[in-house]
């Protein structure tokens, strides 16, 4: 009971400063102490429940366990990750992204393609393509391949929607400055379709990064080699040691976020004249 | 009618070009099976002979459309709705399981959401978390829910339920928030002109003018919802649901019903969303919002 105390009064405190920190004047520090105090909370708040109502640790275990945890087993975590991120989920983004990119550039050319696909596009986006892992795990056998492949086609489709709408993001102005200009079809591409299309390709990018790991985590479900990070969350999880399966949770989380990160930084650097990247 | 052609005939040649393709491409899947069994049988095969085994294989590597549109015919129509091979009965385990996660996980978002827009310290605190859980992999988590909740002794809906809330829960906060601070200085002054007090300028501004965000964000979460509860059944070793029938049919190899398990869950998303599209479109037009 102390430490479910001890944890309340500890909440009560930085639930004060956070109403103060909010309140007060807007600092950069600020800005970054206020969720980073919530987040800590959170956490102490998990461990001293954990603790004081005496929870089994097959239901929920501790965070200072799953840390443990985490920095014992490095080695399988980096295995895990480099099977499901590197090999799974990275190249079938690459690939992914990659040829939506050019069939998007394709089909912007013909007014009829762009009309034809584009409903399908987005109806395709909407539906629950993971359910397409165990066909292509069937196909494209147990490792990283047939993971890439469902990356592939969990990508393509909102990729494809956001470059395509991206090429026709231009003012008729701008189009007519360039036939002023008598530029080629490449000319026009390079010069006014694609910067002006970047803000959205780098929107579908962005949405799909998640994508891609989730594809990858959740294909593995279906069957993998004895390593990746969906086999190692279905396996333990079978075991009951969960402190394992948050470990590999955070991974993913981190991972995750890191991704999302790097697209948004190139993104700040290639669209930094975007009305959304000037503060 | 020339304006229905105009914006229906490209779509229906890519679909029409797409079977086509799903055809080829079934013939040269298959292909290796029929001719790898004329070989042990000591025959040849003709060209056309090789075509038509490619269409009626009982595992084939890819079902070719009609077998698919047969399943599902056998499995709903000519099957009685409370038989455990009924498609129906699976679509609609599925469909409660993602229903009321969504129910829950629209309540939960909107809450929060007020939460965020009236209080500056919850708004610092939650926000940056709720953007930063966008980029986390949240489907990674449903087997462990599952195990968990069943060793408490929840099981059944609720599980799913949980899986699918959580996923339909981020976009409808996110699109909330958005909506609800959708009004600009000059309404928000002309509420205060009036004396208006939070409540009164709550329900009869923030509220109407956050609709168009709420119901884009709905269609959002009820598609995240269902593949939240299609993932969900997956670790419960395929007891009932679409999802248990996906992975039932990647155990025993069984193609034709991954496929119509496929299209059924593909067809519940698209009528779900359209669903909450025709909603969409009557409260805007009774709010005047829409033409």
């Amino acid at each position: 009971m102390k430490w479910v105390l001890l944890a309340f009064l500890f909440w009560l405190v930085m639930c004060a400063i956070n109403v103060r920190l909010a309140n007060g004047p807007q600092t950069r520090l600020t800005k970054v102490l206020v969720p980073t105090l919530f987040g800590v909370t959170l956490l102490v708040l998990w461990e001293g429940l954990v603790w004081g109502l005496s929870i089994s640790p097959i239901l929920l275990p501790p965070p200072s366990s799953i840390a443990l945890r985490f920095s014992t087993s490095l080695p399988i975590l980096w295995g895990d990750f480099v099977q499901t991120f590197i090999k799974g989920a990275l190249s079938g983004y690459v690939i992914g992204c990659g040829a939506a990119f050019l069939t998007a550039v394709a089909v912007d050319r013909s007014d009829f393609l762009k009309r034809g696909l584009l409903p399908i596009g987005n109806f395709v986006a909407a539906l629950p393509i993971i359910g397409m892992a165990p066909i292509l795990v069937m196909w494209f056998g147990f490792d990283w391949q047939s993971k890439a492949a469902v990356v592939v086609i969990m990508v393509f489709f909102p990729m494809l929607v956001n470059t395509v709408t991206g090429l026709g993001a231009q003012d008729a102005i701008q189009r007519d400055l360039m036939s002023t200009y008598g530029a080629s079809y490449w000319q026009r591409l390079m010069k006014l379709g694609l910067p002006a299309a970047m803000p959205f390709i780098f929107n579908g990018l962005k949405i799909c990064t998640t994508l891609a790991l989730i594809g990858a985590i959740v294909a593995e479900f279906f069957g993998s080699p004895i390593r990746g990070m969906g086999f190692r969350i279905s396996t333990e999880v079978g075991r009951l040691s969960l402190d394992m399966v948050w470990a590999e949770i955070t991974v993913a989380a981190l991972a995750g976020t890191a991704f999302y990160g790097t697209v948004a930084l190139i993104e700040k650097a290639v669209t930094f004249w975007h009305p959304s990247q000037r503060n | 009618m020339t304006d229905f052609w105009h914006r229906a005939g490209p779509v229906l040649t890519m679909i029409l070009l797409l079977v086509g393709i799903w055809y080829g491409a079934a013939v040269a899947l298959n292909m290796t099976w029929a001719k790898d069994k004329a070989a042990r049988a000591d025959q040849s095969l003709s060209f056309s002979e090789l075509v038509a085994d490619t269409m009626v294989q009982e595992k084939p590597l890819l079902p070719a459309p009609h077998q698919v549109v047969k399943e599902i015919y056998n499995t709903t129509v000519l099957k009685k709705i409370t038989s455990k091979r009924s498609l129906i009965w699976h679509g609609w385990i599925t469909l409660s399981a993602t229903l009321l996660g969504f129910a829950f996980g629209t309540a939960l978002g909107i809450l929060l959401a007020i939460g965020i827009v009236y209080s500056r310290a919850m708004d610092m605190s939650v926000m940056p978390w709720v953007i930063t859980s966008q980029t986390i992999p949240i489907l990674a988590v449903a087997p462990m829910i599952i195990v968990v909740l069943n060793a408490v002794g929840v099981s059944g809906l609720l599980p799913k339920a949980i899986i699918s809330m959580y996923l339909s829960f981020f976009p409808i906060v996110v699109g909330m928030v958005k909506g609800l601070r959708a009004p600009d200085q000059m309404q928000l002054d002309q509420m205060r002109t009036w004396n208006a007090g939070k409540a009164t300028s709550f329900w009869k501004l923030r509220l109407p003018r956050s609709m168009p965000y709420l119901f884009a964000s709905l269609k959002i979460g009820i598609a995240a919802s269902l593949v939240g509860a299609i993932v969900g059944e997956l670790p419960t070793g395929a007891v009932a649901g679409l999802g248990a029938r996906l992975l039932a049919g990647s155990y025993y190899g069984q193609t034709i019903q991954i496929w119509s398990a496929l299209i059924c869950a593909a067809v519940l998303a698209a009528s779900l969303v359209a669903l909450i599209g025709l909603i969409e479109r009557i409260t805007l037009r009774k709010m005047g919002m829409l033409q």
